[in-house]
């Protein structure tokens, strides 16, 4: 994977390659780092060990230990000397080993991080990411999506990829962005997904979704690992005549209504799939957008199919059944559509 | 804990921790006049009795330095060279106030000029974040210190300590002061701490500190200044307790009820602008007319500061709205001051073999001795070694865990390691 000097493979003389999540993660860090020397990295294991999930590997052996800060266990502390650190225009990345440890953290991302530019003009150029998501048998608290707790939290920016390409583009925006941006990896995709990403330099807009396969007869709304199992079911509906229209939303604060809106005013219903859980979920917000922006054009139900109100359960059988998947969404996209 | 060496102040400077003393006591006074007038918003919080903390640490900065004060520190605000009319402001909720309405009190900053980091109710929480700075600072060549204060009660929030160690494990320069005042709204220190000095927790970070009476303007600086200058050299944090008294209730709509008569009636002669106008009168640097003086400064100054104050109008009720992100074209602008190469920091320069050195390994010095009765390994032990030798097995570590001891923590840490799936 990494050089010997920890240069990534995907050297600027190769050009377009295929690359893993994980890799893209990586490279992105290790680009940023390299064009501004402001960017840092701090987090529990990410420089000896190069991170839990080697998401950072090579990053020390070519930054240096001021530059790739191995910390104690103390989430609060990462978030808030970060915070301390952009106030001197500094640009830290945090690492959360799992993402389920951000709620350790809390308090200051909440309450400091998230405030500081409303009340007292203080804007705080960091970002905090980590490995998060279920599927691959964490058990209740290594599989955590916590993201809502976050949507819900103004001044933050919320960031959930699903390709290599937008895992890069969008960790490149996050660490140029004047504000707090929380990027969550999904776990599952890290070795499991790989895409082609160019090999010049490029960002992907926060904010934005993106309509990832064209259709007329419903719109499937989803993003992260959900993704894939949306597109998956598309695949299934298209052979039995359904054509669905599939938007990845990529970012979830600021949500991109205007895509969301179009699409539904178009293909006049609407599925929401998230790997959250349903209550609270970001399909309770997309339903009330809807209702106020398109509700003439709805012609059935808003849809959720999420996994269920009930913590991550460790053993496959449960896990598998609280988790959402292509078949549960291909059975319910399927039931709306004959709606 | 050490004990900071005395040190020559000039007349100027005796004066000027006189004069901030006096202008934090007397913002807070007339503040007190417009809480009873109803022209301020919120709640209205006290310094009194405790001024010589804020004004002695925070005069013990230099200009470049970066303080975070908490809700008591009105003084060291002054002290940095915020306008008295920016705190009336504030706690009136004025448009023309630093968060223009937005938050009250002492929740303001200023990361251009002064350099002040807000702080938010939520006690503790500048600790990690003032470390970041000062760690920041260093990587940027500042060689600046940064500083925050926390009270009794908020040195048993878990952020203290999640701040302070990291602080410890990255030396950052930063100084701490820990304002004693025996009561955390209406609980007292006794019920919060079991501990007699509240600088004893220094220790479980492997920092220094210091004990200062906090109602010695004189002894606050002496010790701050040592204890910056320290941090500023590389020592690393200090904490610094300093024993005082909080002499009003935890804000203005609190008697206080349950503070003992004769506690109250110790401190209240222990005023620290009373020992210091004594101590100032008989090294002959004050006498009546400097104090006149002094009286009619202030009087001016905050006449007409109160004056522009109370002059500012509200937000327009519109202004709720907006100002979450930062957009990069009406907000502060965000960039870093070098004051080291840039070179220092980037490739080839900053390249690092990713492997830890671990200093005075094999030693013997890094475990606490032979006489520890566990081992990390880098402690030659000879005893162990002599009896191993001769028995062909483990010899028992160490005095101190007999053999049953050992079994059970032995059982422990196997039951743990069970436990522990990940
Ligand atoms: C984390 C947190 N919990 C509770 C409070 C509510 N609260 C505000 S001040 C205070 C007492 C603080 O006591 P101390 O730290 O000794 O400071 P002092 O008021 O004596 O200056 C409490 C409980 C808070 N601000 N933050
Ligand atoms: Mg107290």
């Amino acid at each position: 994977m990494a050089g010997g000097n920890g240069a990534p493979t995907n050297g600027s003389a190769t050009g377009g390659t295929q690359i893993t999540f994980l890799e893209a993660i990586r490279q992105a860090m290790f680009e940023e780092m390299e064009r501004d020397p402001t960017v840092l990295l701090i987090g529990e294991d990410v420089g000896v060990y190069g991170g839990a999930f080697k998401t950072s590997e090579g990053l020390l052996e070519r930054f240096g230990w001021e530059r790739v800060i191995d910390t104690p266990i103390s989430e609060s502390a990462i978030v808030g000397a970060a915070c301390g650190m952009s106030y001197l225009g500094l640009r830290p990345i945090c690492e959360m080993q799992f993402i389920d440890f951000i709620v350790c953290a809390f308090n200051q991302i909440t309450n400091f991080v998230a405030k500081g530019h409303y009340l007292w003009n203080a804007p705080a150029p960091m970002v905090i990411r980590g490995p998060s998501g279920g599927g691959v048998h964490g058990g209740p608290f290594h599989s955590a999506n916590p993201e809502m707790y976050f949507v819900h939290t103004p001044g933050l920016k919320v960031i959930y990829p699903s390709t290599p390409y937008d895992a890069k583009g969008l960790l490149k925006a996050a660490v140029r962005d004047n504000n707090p941006v929380l990027f969550f990896e999904h776990k599952f995709l890290y070795r499991r997904i790989k895409g082609d990403v160019p090999a010049e330099d490029y960002t992907v807009p926060i904010g934005k979704a993106v309509v990832r396969r064209e259709g007329q007869h419903l719109t499937i709304l989803s993003y992260a690992a959900m993704m894939h199992s949306s597109l998956e079911a598309a695949d299934g509906l298209a052979k039995e005549g359904i054509e669905a229209e599939v938007i990845d939303l990529r970012t979830l604060l600021p949500l991109d209504e205007q895509t969301i809106v179009n699409s539904v005013k178009k293909t006049n219903k609407c599925l929401v799939v998230h790997e959250d859980t349903k209550t609270g979920g970001i399909a309770g917000e997309i339903a009330a957008i809807l209702f106020e922006k398109a509700f003439q054009d709805l012609d059935g139900p808003l849809v959720r199919v999420t996994a269920l109100d009930t913590p991550v359960p460790y053993a496959p059988t449960l896990e598998e059944y609280f988790l959402p998947n292509a078949r549960k969404v291909f059975t319910a996209a399927k039931e709306l559509a004959r709606y | 804990m050490t004990k900071a060496m005395p040190r020559e102040l000039t007349r100027q400077q005796y004066l000027d921790l006189y004069y901030y003393m006096r202008l934090n006591r007397t913002v807070e006074e007339t503040m007190v006049k417009l809480f009873r007038q109803n022209k301020i918003v919120g709640g209205l919080y006290s310094s009194l009795g405790q001024e010589a903390i804020s004004v002695g640490s925070c005069y013990a900065l230099d200009k470049k330095d970066w303080i975070a004060p908490m809700i008591r520190n009105i003084g060291a605000l002054l002290v940095k060279g915020v306008p008295p009319r920016d705190i009336f402001m504030q706690h009136m909720a004025k448009y023309d106030s630093p968060t223009k309405g937005r938050d009250g009190t002492s929740h303001f900053g200023d990361l251009d000029n002064l350099h002040i980091v807000s702080p938010i109710s939520m006690l503790g929480d500048l600790i990690p974040v003032m470390a970041g700075v000062a760690i920041g600072g260093r990587y940027l060549g500042q060689k600046i210190v940064t500083m925050t204060w926390i009270g009794d009660g908020g040195s048993s929030t878990g952020v203290f300590h999640e701040g302070l160690n990291f602080a410890a494990t990255q030396k950052a320069p930063f100084v701490l002061i820990l304002e004693n005042n025996l009561w955390a709204y209406s609980t007292p220190v006794r019920r919060q701490v079991p501990l007699e000095n509240l600088a004893d927790r220094a220790r479980a970070y492997g920092i220094d500190s210091y004990i200062v009476d906090g109602n010695n303007v004189v002894a606050v600086y002496n010790t701050a200044r040592e204890a910056v200058e320290r941090a500023r050299a590389g020592e690393g944090p200090i904490l610094i307790e300093a024993k005082t008294f909080r002499r009003l209730g935890h804000a203005q709509h609190d008697p206080a009820e349950y503070v003992p008569k004769e506690m109250r009636a110790y401190w209240e002669a222990r005023d620290p602008i009373a020992l210091y106008e004594k101590f100032l009168t008989a090294e002959k640097l004050l006498d009546a007319a400097g104090k006149k003086e002094i009286d009619e400064r202030l009087d001016t100054l905050l006449t007409a500061e109160r004056e522009f104050a109370e002059n500012s109008p509200m937000p327009p009720p519109e202004f709720a709205e907006g100002g979450i992100y930062c957009t990069g074209d009406d907000c502060h602008k965000i960039r870093a001051k070098w004051e080291r190469a840039i070179a220092e920091v980037t490739p080839p320069k900053s390249s690092v073999k990713p492997v830890w050195t671990v200093p005075g390994f094999g030693s013997g010095k890094g475990s606490g001795g032979a006489g520890a009765p566990i081992h990390f390994g880098d402690t030659p032990a000879p005893a162990i070694m002599e009896k191993a030798g001769e028995n062909g097995r483990r010899a028992k570590p160490a005095k101190t865990t007999g053999k049953n001891a050992t079994k059970k923590a032995m059982k422990a840490a196997a039951g743990a390691s069970r436990k522990a799936r990940r």
